[in-house]
């Protein structure tokens, strides 16, 4: 290294030591601190710092000794995983749309930038506004069924619109599509024109392009908006909390209740493990795509 | 495709009018019922048009000190939004070239963006317990009688509460940056360094005006992350409460419309915060037009 670089690299160091300082102090120490907690002894109103695997034993409970009836981690996580699963995949399909019609449909770039910030703007306002919003919906004298008993349709409320799995997967899908329309649509733009015209001068029908063009060179963008989604349902605790009436469980929620009667150690294992199965998931979903690659 | 209005445009517009309606129409419906009569409940018909709910928010009647929630979260995103244009800015010159350790800060910031936030926030929260207990016993055992007496705690809104909605803006600003420098054309540093500006004015006369679009758009995530974060902040914020922790404990137990003239102040705030932003987006970049070709007319 001549002296040049190594001072060009203290002026980077620099510039980036005051990010990488947060960094160490709010994200890498306290990640490392909840692996460490998550091996500690605890009684009823503190947590021992000696080594024990309790946290992780008293999670997992009756996992193996109740087989096959499942636990309440595996029956958890089955719950999580299935909302992961219904919110990425309708989340995938409107935001593929949407992003689809905004990069390709729409012509004049002054229309594109309108449009995408009408899609934008309740990112930049409250979540829990977002879903108290749909209470007045749908709620059990809600607009929905009102207008449902009104127009002879069912004889009393529907009781499942509110307070449900329905509306927590409703709830996630409306806060989130946004993180998959922005990297979708971010890949689109930038595909080449040209490619798309010579698909159909080459006799491919709208589908077929669609399909074998557009979807493949869209693939960085939706990895990433699947990332983004995948993540937030594995760990969310809040909308599940408020759209479930707090009686859903998910992974997130486990932890949550576990802090709020000052377990640590346990809450640290539970969180070391969602911390797991999300990283899991997502080596497996750059793993498919890679895999798609290569066929 | 080629020729513009095809069937697939009317299909794929109305899907994009019905994705609109529904991120739009309950926050509508919620804005409508904030209105509602003194007599109204939490759901349609509107039972008269009033202010009451709004008023009642104001005095601070049923609901836990609003007031002091809503200065707090306001403080606390300013606060993160100067930091985080700070930090990302600096940050973001950094990593127009590679320098080692680069990729690991980098990945440590994606990482940060995905690690679950309960995860993030249950650190947080034990860091700041551990740092407790390691002062309280420090002042056990050197007979520090003051810090044994009056020492509480380190966690706090701008200690451990600021650190964890920094985790949150800090890569957002970060993925900004990259957008913008990616775009950034490198012959007007040239130019500028030609005409012997040192680094600093380098910075301060070209590249700052050039970026300062996307830096003022660095500083609407910022705020607005911050404004709206439950799940970093839950293990992370002490004793007080931010706005949008209150507002979802206000869930579970209010029944009366003042929840929603909660949630139409605090979108107001929101919207208002957004709508000077990109007025102010606007203006800079028109006045970038305006001025930018300065041929021909000498200096100044």
């Amino acid at each position: 290294m001549t002296p040049s670089t190594i001072s060009r690299h203290m002026v980077a160091w620099a510039q980036a030591a005051p990010m990488a300082l947060v960094f160490l102090a709010f994200f890498l120490v306290p990640l490392a601190l909840v692996v460490m907690v998550s091996f500690w002894d605890y009684n009823d109103y503190a947590m021992i710092p000696t080594f024990s695997g309790r946290g992780y034993t008293e999670s997992f409970e009756g996992c193996l000794t109740r087989l096959p009836e499942a636990c309440t981690m595996l029956k958890t996580y089955g719950q999580t995983l299935k909302f992961c699963a219904m919110v990425w995949a309708i989340t995938l399909v409107v935001g593929f749309t949407v992003a689809y019609f905004l990069a390709f449909h729409v012509k004049s770039v002054t229309w594109q930038i309108a449009l995408s910030l009408v899609c934008t703007i309740p990112f930049w306002t409250s979540n829990v506004i977002r879903m108290i919003a749909w209470i007045p919906l749908l709620g059990r004298n809600g607009l929905i069924n009102k207008t449902l008993v009104g127009l002879h349709i069912v004889d009393k409320p529907i009781e499942w619109l509110l307070y449900s799995q329905f509306s927590v997967v409703l709830a996630l899908v409306h806060l989130f599509t946004f993180f998959m329309v922005i990297p979708i649509f971010n890949s689109m733009i930038r595909i080449d024109k040209s490619l798309i015209e010579a698909a159909y001068d080459a006799g491919a029908s709208g589908w077929q392009t669609l399909w074998t063009v557009i979807v493949p060179l869209c693939k960085p963008g939706i990895v990433i908006g699947s990332i983004f989604v995948v993540t937030i349902v594995m760990g969310d605790f809040v909308t599940i909390g408020v759209m479930g009436g707090q009686q859903i469980a998910s992974a997130g929620k486990v932890v949550e209740t576990h802090l709020n009667a000052l377990q640590f150690p346990v809450a640290a294992a539970n969180a070391v493990i969602l911390l797991g199965v999300t990283l899991m998931i997502i080596a497996a979903m750059s793993k498919l795509v890679d895999v798609r690659k290569e066929l | 495709m080629t020729d513009g209005r095809s069937r697939a445009f009317y299909f794929l517009a109305a899907f994009f009018a019905a994705y609109v309606l529904f991120l739009y129409g309950p926050m509508i419906a919620i804005f409508v019922l904030s209105f509602q009569g003194p007599d109204g409940g939490l759901t349609f018909p509107m039972n008269g048009v009033s202010l009451t709910w709004f008023a009642k928010l104001w005095e601070g009647q049923g609901i836990v000190d609003i007031g002091a929630a809503f200065w707090r979260s306001a403080r606390l995103g300013l606060v993160v939004m100067a930091l985080t244009v700070a930090i990302s800015v600096s940050a973001g010159l950094a990593f127009r070239r590679r320098f080692p350790g680069s990729a690991f800060l980098f990945y440590v910031a994606i990482a940060s963006l995905i690690v679950p936030s309960i995860v993030t926030s249950l650190g947080i929260g034990l860091e700041f317990r551990l740092i407790d207990d390691t002062i309280k016993h420090l002042a056990d055992t050197f007979g520090w009688a003051y810090t044994q007496r009056h020492y509480t705690t380190a966690m706090g809104l701008f200690t451990s509460g600021l650190g964890a909605h920094l985790t949150w803006t800090l890569p957002f600003g970060l993925l900004i940056m990259f957008a913008v420098f990616n775009r950034f054309d490198p012959r007007y540093e040239e130019a500028a360094r030609d005409l012997g500006a040192t680094p600093w004015q380098t910075f301060r006369f070209v590249v700052l005006p050039i970026i300062l679009p996307s830096v003022v758009g660095i500083g609407l995530f910022g705020f607005t992350l911050s404004w709206d974060e439950i799940a970093r902040s839950s293990q992370a914020i002490g004793s007080v409460n931010t706005l949008p922790l209150d507002l979802q404990g206000l869930t579970t137990t209010v029944t009366t419309p003042d929840i929603y003239a909660l949630g139409t102040v605090t979108s107001a705030v929101s919207f208002l915060v957004i709508g000077l932003t990109l007025t102010t987006i606007r203006s800079l970049a028109r006045r970038r037009t305006r001025h930018g070709d300065d041929s021909g007319s000498g200096l100044v």
